[in-house]
């Protein structure tokens, strides 16, 4: 641990914070179309407004506030919170795997400052964050830093969707509806290390593609992603 | 029983709702490292966690591409092969979008 080099050991500064912000940006389109589209939709669904940011800022997972509002209720029962419980569950359940890989990094964090890196965890957060890790850098700053402006641009994006999302432009004419797929692809490009490591890859690809046809809903994310885990766990 | 079915029928309902939809995600976010920290990471394990970053971005990216059809690959393609060449996140996302609204406006 003492013959490690400063910059492998897991620290936290304040300069990483704005480091990460930094980092961010290339994020930032997606989650505007994102957060921009649940405004729009949850405001015509006719949740107040206070719903609305409630959802982004605390349950703030896209894919689930996007599933949480097609079962929303004006009256809610029981079996109705159980069912909208479950479904965010299922939905968010690949943030498993996703905090299992940044265990190691945070470690020695206090656990108040891991409680809220993690409560803002994202997947585009995750992946810039693991990008820099892979480079060799280890400030949790960076993590966090990122992870917060990200949130706040949810947040502020969510409310202008409530109000203004019919006056956004077409967003298909800009190719704005699949900034999300392409920013993951390029984020892609980092983590090549060769044919073989990208193997697990590949299985990951192929059963999400036959999950996508058969099951409906987001399952083949996480079926896809847990293929390609088995797979890297079984090749040599 | 029937104090907490008029309480939820309520407009606290909504903010119970977003509680709960709050509570799971954060343990979905918390489980990962919480399992971990109790698990021995093995050499297994660990090529297994290496695997995850790129296997979730094609299980995630890979069914929404081929959905969108061939402008959408053509755009995937040239936002990765822009990011190779530039390794500036920005460019390949620039380079993306730009190939996926030229395609469209012409398709």
């Amino acid at each position: 641990m003492t013959l490690m080099p400063p910059a492998l050991r897991p620290h936290f500064s304040y300069s990483g914070l704005r480091h990460g912000a930094r980092a961010a940006l290339p994020a930032f389109p997606g989650f505007i179309m994102f957060a921009l589209a649940f405004g729009t939709a949850a405001a015509q669904k006719g949740l107040s407004l206070g719903e609305t940011l409630g959802l982004s800022a605390f349950v703030y997972a896209g894919a689930s506030q996007m599933v949480g509002l097609e079962i929303w209720q004006q009256v809610w029962t029981p079996a109705t919170i159980l069912t909208i419980m479950t479904v965010t569950a299922v939905v968010n359940a690949r943030m498993i795997m996703l905090g299992a890989t940044l265990q190691p990094w945070l470690k020695h964090e206090p656990l108040p400052r891991t409680a809220l890196n993690l409560f803002l965890l994202t997947e585009a957060g995750w992946l810039i964050g693991t990008r820099y890790h892979n480079e060799g850098g280890r400030n949790v700053g960076v993590l966090l830093g990122c992870a917060l402006i990200l949130w706040l641009v949810w947040l502020a994006t969510t409310f202008v969707g409530f109000f203004a999302g019919a006056l956004v432009p077409e967003p298909k004419r800009f190719g704005l509806d699949l900034v999300m797929p392409i920013f993951f692809g390029v984020m892609l490009v980092p983590l090549w290390k060769g044919a073989k490591p990208a193997l697990p890859w590949l299985v990951a690809g192929l059963v999400s593609l036959i999950v996508h046809a058969l099951v409906p809903g987001y399952f083949f994310i996480i079926a896809g992603a847990l293929a390609g885990v088995v797979a890297g766990m079984l090749i040599e | 029983m029937n104090g907490l079915s008029s309480f939820i029928a309520s407009p606290w309902g909504s903010i119970l709702a977003i509680a709960g939809m709050t509570l799971v995600t954060f343990l979905c976010r918390i489980a990962g490292v919480v399992v971990m920290s109790r698990v021995r990471i093995t050499p297994r394990i660990e090529r297994g966690l290496r695997a995850l970053p790129g296997s979730i971005i094609l299980a995630t990216i890979l069914p929404v591409v081929i959905d969108n059809g061939w402008p959408a690959m053509i755009a995937l393609a040239a936002a990765i092969v822009a990011m190779a060449v530039t390794r500036i996140d920005i460019v390949g996302l620039v380079a993306g979008l730009g190939t996926l609204a030229v395609i469209r406006a012409f398709g």
